[in-house]
């Protein structure tokens, strides 16, 4: 051993030499350029698909819902995954936004504002799927604990209702966040845009903000608040969806292990879709010097931890069905693994539970090429990990009488694919109207925001790192 | 007199700083020389400027608790009503008042209506929105969104003189000092 320990010094956050201006240039720039060409495409394919959506949706409501793949046994399919699927993404947003911001980790400036939007965007998503499913769309309001002509409540025992409360509130409280968030950079906009059409537009949204430190003290403090709200509410939105599975009697559902389960896959799938709109956005917006390869890194690492706990919660699910003795429990996992849905089970196991263990190694973490392929990788897992949630455990329950395979129609697919459609059709409006890294807080964590960092005369003196000299051997032995 | 219209008009004296160290100096020496009315600007929040310009604690806190408590016993208050008061429904004979049951609610609609409360009372606190303030009229201003540190001394102080602020500024390092008016 030649020493015993090596000092490695954290990584500067924002690469390339940037002070304040540059990158409220390299930010805001991107929102007051012209529309480049390529947007206009992406926009155009992105309405194209939205159309795609609004067209299955009115035929939905004018046809009814037979014309997707449900029947008996399976009385719950494609729908209901899409929307764990996308409530799931969505929580990604949430994690960085608020639970990242309680551990102080501040490299989560230069994707929070992202992820948030992506956040909402796919808590849009996902809503429309209970929305629709409903048979009678024109009396979704019952849903909702409004005064009606028979006198009724809505029953708050059922963990349906639960859902309805727990991703309003959700979406709710993640646009408020969202919102709070941006209103200094909007503010930044007002003040460096020349049209007078977005003077006015930024300039109402931005509240008419200016920067003012008594007003920091309270926005600091609010967004301290909502980031302590919003964490143990983005645990409870997947535990309450786990909840419309885990509180029925049906084998393969009926487990207490679901919310933790739940969250760790909606985590997973979540940072995986971040990865997936980054490595793309980064490129093109010429973003790399904030959205870095640490960056990418460290979510390589979360999406390694959330992906084994998820590879855990399988097990452990299999292990609990055979430790119950419940014949029905111990069916529905031998059926899922070699039963009609087997496909679809290790489809499930390839995507979710050894494609992210490739991120042990440090060179493939940082590849970003290969991140982009594994993030499609492991939402591809997760849509199938609800798949096979939902359908085997209907389609094969208790009696094998009932048996039956249940298949989507083209309706029940191009209703999904027109989700992606509406998300990015938002997802691009947000890119060119809006600021995509929060620029008032990137610019509170470079070294120059702190006033630590100046000399007496107010010239500043970036911080050094004093790097201790390794005990040599021979000291030691000494 | 001409100066005391002036004054009536005025709404204070800005100063820029270079960076967010001055402005924290700056901020401490208007402090310990017993102004009360003025205010620091930042593109983003500084550290340690609360201490600086001796800011009392936030009252945010006390928002957000009233108004999760609006949500904790209005929304228990509501179940009650519709489950066990309004129109109890039996079924299968399970107990009405089904307290566990109803906490995934009652939990998301403390969680909402504290969100409200940090969020909207953070804006009330701030007096926002406020679409026009005597501070849009200077130019060098719109720096406090981008990269520039501004103190705002206003002429609500009781110890308020244009001359003596200013040197103040100047001594503090400040440049660009601009007379702010409100018209």
């Amino acid at each position: 051993m030649s020493k015993t320990y090596e000092y490695v010094p954290e990584p500067a956050l924002v690469k390339g030499n940037h002070d304040f201006k540059s990158l409220t240039a390299l930010i805001t720039d991107i929102n007051m350029r012209p529309t480049p060409k390529g947007w206009y495409i992406a926009f155009g394919i992105s309405n194209i698909l939205l159309f795609v959506l609004l067209f299955s949706i009115g035929y939905l409501i004018w046809e009814g819902t037979g014309i997707w793949g449900l029947n008996a046994p399976a009385g719950w399919g494609w729908a209901i995954i899409n929307f764990v699927w996308w409530v799931g993404i969505g929580h990604a947003g949430t994690l960085i936004s608020a639970i990242l911001f309680l551990f102080r980790q501040d490299w989560r400036t230069a994707i929070n504002r992202f992820a948030e939007a992506m956040t909402i965007f796919a808590v849009m998503c996902a809503g429309i799927f209970p929305a629709i499913h409903v048979g009678r769309i024109w009396v979704i309001y019952w849903v909702f604990p409004l005064p009606n002509q028979m006198a009724m409540w809505p029953n708050f025992n059922s963990p349906l209702l639960w859902d309805v409360f727990a991703v309003s509130t959700y979406f709710t409280v993640s646009l408020l966040f969202w919102y709070v968030g941006l209103v200094p950079d909007l503010a930044t906009i007002r003040d460096r845009i020349k049209s007078k059409m977005g003077k006015v537009l930024y300039g109402t949204f931005a509240l008419g903000w200016r920067g003012s430190n008594r007003h920091w003290w309270n926005y600091e403090k609010s967004y301290m608040i909502l980031a302590g709200l919003a964490t143990p509410l983005v645990l409870s939105v997947h535990t309450i969806v786990s909840f419309d599975f885990a509180v029925s009697l049906i084998p393969g559902w009926h487990t207490t292990i679901f919310p933790p389960y739940f969250v760790a896959g909606a985590v997973f799938s979540g940072f995986a879709m971040v990865l997936t709109l980054m490595i793309i956005v980064r490129k093109i917006y010429g973003l790399e010097e904030i959205m870095t390869v640490d960056h990418i890194e460290k979510m390589n690492i979360i999406i390694m931890v959330t992906g084994s706990m998820v590879g855990f919660a399988y097990l452990m699910e299999f292990f609990v069905a055979w430790y119950s003795g419940v014949e029905y429990e111990k069916a529905i996992f031998i059926l899922r693994a070699t039963g009609p849905y087997a496909w679809a089970y290790w489809i499930m196991i390839t995507c979710n539970v050894i494609s992210p263990q490739v991120f042990w190694s440090k060179k493939l973490r940082r590849n970003v090429a290969f991140t982009f392929f594994i993030s499609i990788v492991v939402n591809i897992g997760m849509w199938f990990e609800r798949f096979v949630i939902a359908v085997t455990s209907l389609s094969t329950d208790f009696l094998p009488s009932s048996w039956g395979y249940y298949s989507p129609t083209f309706w029940d697919v191009i209703t999904y694919v027109g989700t992606f459609g509406l998300f990015f059709t938002f997802f691009l409006l947000f890119l060119r109207f809006l600021p995509m890294v929060a620029v008032a807080e990137i610019k509170a964590i470079l070294p120059q925001a702190d006033p630590h960092n100046y000399d007496e005369n107010g010239e500043y003196d970036p911080p050094k790192v004093e790097i201790p000299e390794p005990v040599k051997d021979s000291e030691q032995k000494g | 007199m001409s100066k005391s219209t002036v004054e009536n008009n005025m709404y204070g004296v800005l100063a820029e700083f270079r960076n967010p160290k001055e402005l924290v100096d700056a901020a401490k020496k208007i402090n310990q020389n017993g102004y009360k009315k003025y205010d620091t600007f930042s593109p983003f929040p500084i550290h340690g400027i609360d201490k600086a310009m001796n800011l009392p604690k936030s009252k945010l806190g006390w928002i957000v608790v009233s108004h999760g408590l609006v949500g904790l016993i209005g929304s228990f208050a509501m179940i009650y009503f519709m489950m066990v008061a309004d129109y109890p429904l039996n079924i299968s004979g399970k107990t009405l008042l089904n307290i566990p049951a109803w906490i995934p609610v009652i939990f998301e609609l403390t969680v909402l209506l504290s969100a409200f409360g940090a969020v909207f009372g953070m804006f009330f606190l701030n007096g926002l929105p406020k679409f026009n303030h005597p501070l849009f009229n200077s130019e060098n201003f719109k720096k406090a969104t981008d990269d520039g540190f501004f103190v705002c001394i206003e002429s609500d102080d009781p110890q308020f003189d244009v001359e003596k602020v200013q040197t103040l500024l100047k001594d503090a390092g400040g440049t660009n000092i601009e007379e702010i008016y409100d018209n």
